[in-house]
């Protein structure tokens, strides 16, 4: 077995909105590994990107460790945080949010401006097959090749973990198969550990493991024997 | 270097927003304008008129006396703290001018026999001094002859002392004791019609009659010398001789309208620039807090991405300080043409031989720095709302502003609003800080409109008042010396006077305590018609027998009101020194006197009736006449016009208030479509969704409008009081920082006037609020319910 990337023991997140409390995470146990493509599935609500977030460094846990590799991430402060953020972790969202007033090869330029290590802009987008769009600002571009620069914006500081939110949630199924096939690529080629949260129980046959969540706790976790490749997959 | 991508981010915002940007920059580029303008010139004419003293020796005491001998000068020399000395004559005369019909008016001032002048020396223009020996040379201040196109050798009349004399003009100068030069009863300079000539000693004694004596002293003091001290040994010395009262620089009149002006100036840089900074910090903290609002997401993301909050706080706070930087080159831009026209303006009314402009750097710097801290301080709440916003939660749309039931919506139930105007009612309940600063910056702009009409009404009064009801003679005959009263039936004899009226004035010292104040006391008959005293309320108060008025500011500053005494000491005649009753106070707006009865003066001086002034009023078709005849008459030293004042003051000033008028009010214009703009497109941002719904829904664009039109408008409203209330105290402010003893600029609140300016400051806030509607009618649709806010 591979070395653990991140290890959670006891994860809680309560959310306290004055008048209720919400148990987004509730004593969450999970091991994930180098390397490994992971998908969370689960309903609305049962804590997918509460945990995403956690791990990403973009929320804290209100109890519970997290540790990524030797770090234990919840005894970091905002600025050590933020390093940790722009070192090892690469996001990619269900709405891209990529910034509407820079093109595919500035929005990449945005990570690889504060990165140790990047790779070039045009490299990046050649990966997710963008290397002709390049100078497109992102109202020229599709829904699937905007999310596409989000990967190759996410992969380009060859990051340690790519953590992705419902990456196809807002394509259609073939355009959402291309990104699919962009973050396999990714994981295949730079050996990333890529965590996919996805409604879309068809995705999970492409991953090395499935993670469910129900209410804020894992329900189970399966290995997959026979991964199956993003174009045959269709929704 | 490459462009880094957040950089390139930061020049696209900026460029997309440039209308929002602009709006901002141009109040912040006002307030630098106004600064580099009013602050510039408060140290170029603060430098220059230093500069200007220094090198050329201005006076520290000018003193003078009916006739001293020349044997006091060593006395003078030798009290204690006096470091030079220099007596000198001095002496009003009428001229006669080739090609003019009024009387021109020459103030004569003697050169030393030996050497250059050691006091207010004199700056050569053209030509030369004077020859010593010369009978008939003189020089003359160049304002005068430029305007009159006079040439060296050219030729002058005088009416020196009742001999008509022709004097040869050999130079022109310009001298720090007449950098502003005012003729007798003249309110503006008339370079025309009065002259500063210098005359040899020798030809001045025999002018004037003054072998071997002196009627004026200029003196100098060592560094530390206690001033005070050295007028009241100088008083003691002349007083045997005439001596009216030395006084120091505060009382030297060119020097008191150079120190009005530079203090009025500093009283604008201290009131203007401040309202635009504010209002220009107030628009980037509504403008950036909402860009702030808007960019969540993207905030979210480059926090995800790795940018520490510091990076993204810097990216903000740099949209403000590039949309600061837009202003201050606009303003620099502006105020350097703005202070080059002030200081054409200047050039007409003060007389230096340089203007030292060597310190404006400064002034552009500071301009530039306090434009970009205005902005950042603006910019600071919502840089650092944006630096602590959570990341997970900035990725996350906010949510919907909590509305809530109150007081006030069930008071309104009643009124049976439609939901359209709930809607505005709300949302200004909503945001109430957001709508108080909106409130507070279009009521800056109706502050300044305010604050410039004020300037209308206060000089109609002063007009009214001083000219309408106070002074109504055509022309006043000042004689060389006092005469009996029946000179006035040979005045009213002269060819085209209708009217004449005989007036005794007599320098005084009126005193109360510590308090003193050298003023003229003017005595007229009770029933004079033509110079007459005024209350507040425009009714006409003869002094009684016996009593005394005064203008209120004077009687203020003395510290008494009317049934009180003061000690009033004659500096002529017998100079007694006497206890007169004050009687009444008067609004005086220009200048300061003291009023009291004709025989009471007369009286009180023991002398049968006579007469100092002659007030006349003339025929218009026999204006040329009666000036041709005045200029033979010996007895007469100087004419005053107040027909003519009037109509030079009223010319320049209105001249001059239409320039500052049009700059206000196109000041007031810009803050109010920046405010008005940046508040209604934030709405628009706010509300597209909303707006949309209800275009879907069915309400039509002019009702959909009118929930964003109707806000701003509603807003500008309620700014409308409150920018009076500011307006006022703008007003009060200048009046009080021009009051001194040679003006008092009334304190004249105008409804009407309040009336335009609030006019001009909706008309401006409906402008803006209509170039925003516009996006009403592009809206689209589909797309902004699509889009995921």
């Amino acid at each position: 077995m591979t070395a653990t990337v991140f290890r959670t023991r006891g994860l809680t997140r309560i959310y306290d909105t004055g008048k209720v409390q919400v148990r987004a995470l509730d004593g969450v146990d999970l091991d994930l590994f180098e390397s490994e493509f992971t998908v969370l599935l689960g309903p609305s609500g049962s804590g997918k990107s509460t945990l995403l977030n956690i791990l990403g460094g973009l929320d804290r846990p209100s109890s519970g460790t997290v540790m990524f590799r030797d770090i234990d991430l919840t005894r970091l402060d905002d600025t050590q945080l933020t390093a940790y953020r722009r070192d090892h972790v690469g996001f990619v969202f269900q709405f891209y949010n990529l910034v509407a007033s820079l093109t595919a090869r500035e929005n990449v330029q945005l990570v690889t401006d504060v990165a140790r290590d990047p790779m070039p802009p045009e490299d990046a987008l050649r990966l997710v097959g963008l290397e002709a769009r390049l100078d497109h600002f992102p109202a020229e571009l599709s829904g699937g090749e905007q999310q596409r620069v989000a990967i190759a914006r996410a992969i380009a500081k060859r990051p340690d973990v790519l953590l992705c939110d419902e990456p196809t949630g807002a394509l259609d199924s073939k355009t959402g198969v291309q990104v699919l096939e962009a973050l396999h690529m990714v994981n295949m080629q730079l050996g990333t550990a890529t965590i996919v949260i996805t409604h879309n129980a068809a995705i999970r046959r492409m991953a090395h493991r499935v993670v469910r969540f129900q209410d804020g706790r894992v329900l189970s976790v399966e290995t997959n024997d026979h991964r199956i490749a993003p174009q045959e997959i269709a929704w | 270097m490459v462009m880094r991508a957040l950089d390139r981010k930061l020049l696209r915002d900026f460029a997309r927003l440039w209308a929002q940007a602009l709006a901002i920059a141009v109040v912040l580029g006002c307030g630098v304008a106004a600064l580099v303008t009013s602050f510039g010139m408060y140290q170029a004419l603060n430098e220059s008129r230093h500069a200007y003293y220094e090198r050329n020796r201005f006076a520290d005491i000018w003193a003078s006396a009916r006739r001293a001998p020349i044997h006091l000068v060593p006395l003078v020399e030798s009290i204690p703290g006096v470091r030079s000395v220099e007596a000198r004559i001095e002496g009003m005369v009428t001229l006669d001018l080739p090609g003019r019909v009024p009387i021109a008016v020459g103030h004569i001032v003697s050169l030393p026999t030996f050497g250059p002048p050691v006091l207010n020396v004199p700056v050569m223009r053209s030509g030369r001094l004077p020859d010593p020996d010369a009978r008939d040379e003189i020089a003359v201040n160049e304002p005068f002859a430029r305007a009159h196109g006079f040439a060296l050798g050219d030729r002058i009349v005088a009416n020196i002392n009742g001999k008509r004399r022709v004097l040869v003009i050999t130079g022109t100068v310009l001298s720090p004791e007449f950098i502003y030069t005012l003729g007798p009863g003249a309110l503006m300079p008339d370079r025309e019609g009065f002259a500063v000539i210098w005359m040899p000693e020798r030809a001045a004694q025999g002018a004037f009659d003054m072998n071997d004596a002196f009627n004026s002293l200029t003196v100098a003091l060592h560094s530390g010398a206690r001033i005070q001290d050295v007028i009241a040994a100088i008083d003691r010395l002349l007083e045997p001789y005439g001596g009216t009262g030395a006084h120091g620089r505060d009382r030297q009149e060119s020097d008191s309208f150079v120190s009005a002006e530079i203090s009025q100036l500093w009283t604008m840089t201290i009131v203007m620039p401040p309202i635009f900074f504010g209002v220009a910090a107030f628009l980037v903290n509504m403008v950036l807090g909402r860009i702030v609002a808007l960019e969540r997401t993207e905030i979210g993301l480059l926090k995800a991405l790795g940018y520490s909050n510091a990076t993204i706080a810097v990216h903000y706070l740099a949209l403000a300080a590039l949309t600061a930087i837009v202003g201050v080159v606009l303003g620099w831009i502006v105020g350097a043409r703005m202070a080059g026209g002030l200081a054409r303006l200047y050039a007409r009314f003060f007389d230096f031989p340089y203007l030292i402009l060597r310190a404006s750097w400064t002034v552009y710097g500071i301009s530039g720095l306090l434009a970009l801290a205005s902005a950042s301080v603006g910019a600071l709440r919502a840089a650092l709302s944006a630096a602590r916003l959570p990341p997970a939660i900035a990725m996350q749309p906010p949510a919907p502003p909590s509305f809530r039931r109150t007081a006030i919506d069930r008071a309104f139930d009643h009124l049976r609003l439609s939901q359209p105007t709930m809607m505005i009612v709300r949302s200004i309940l909503r945001w109430p800080l957001r709508a108080a600063v909106s409130v507070l910056g279009l009521s800056m702009a109706v502050a300044v409109l305010a604050a410039a009409s004020f300037f209308d009404g206060a000089l109609d009064r002063m007009i009214w008042l001083t000219f309408d009801q106070a002074n109504r003679q055509d022309a006043a005959l000042i004689l060389a010396q006092d005469l009996p009263e029946g000179a006035i039936d040979e005045i009213a004899a002269l060819p085209g006077v209708l009217q004449a009226e005989a007036q005794l004035v007599a320098p005084v010292i009126l005193r109360n305590g510590h308090l003193s104040k050298h003023v003229a006391i003017e005595a007229r008959r009770p029933d004079a018609d033509l110079s007459r005293t005024v209350s507040s309320g425009g009714r006409v108060i003869a002094p009684p027998p016996g009593g005394l008025i005064l203008p209120q500011r004077l009687a203020d500053y003395l510290g008494i009101a009317p049934g009180d005494a003061v000690t009033v000491e004659f500096l002529t005649g017998r100079r007694e020194t006497l206890h007169m009753p004050l009687s009444a106070t008067i609004e005086q707006y220009v200048g300061i006197g003291a009023y009291a009865d004709f025989e009471t003066l007369n009286a009180l001086r023991r002398q049968a009736p006579l007469i100092s002034v002659a007030n006349v009023t003339l025929d218009p078709d026999a204006t040329e006449a009666f000036h041709r005849a005045v200029k033979q008459l010996p007895k007469v030293a100087g004419v005053a016009m107040p027909t003519d004042a009037r109509r030079s003051f009223q010319d320049t000033i209105r001249q001059n208030i239409t320039i500052t008028t049009t700059v206000y009010v196109t000041i007031a214009v810009l803050i109010t479509l920046g405010v008005a703009y940046n508040g209604a497109r934030i709405q628009l941002s706010e509300r597209a969704r909303e707006l949309a719904s209800l275009r879907i829904i069915g309400f039509s664009r002019g009702e959909v409008s009118f929930i964003l039109v109707g806000e701003t408008m509603l807003l500008a409203l309620l700014a409308q009081p409150l920018g009076w209330l500011f307006g006022m105290g703008i007003s009060w402010a200048f009046v009080r920082g021009v009051n001194s003893d040679l003006y008092q600029v009334p304190f004249v609140v105008q409804p009407a006037l309040f009336a335009r300016a609030s006019l001009i400051a909706l008309i401006s806030a409906l402008a803006a609020a209509l170039i925003v509607r516009r996006r009403i009618d592009r809206l689209d649709l589909i797309a902004v319910m699509k889009t995921r806010e």
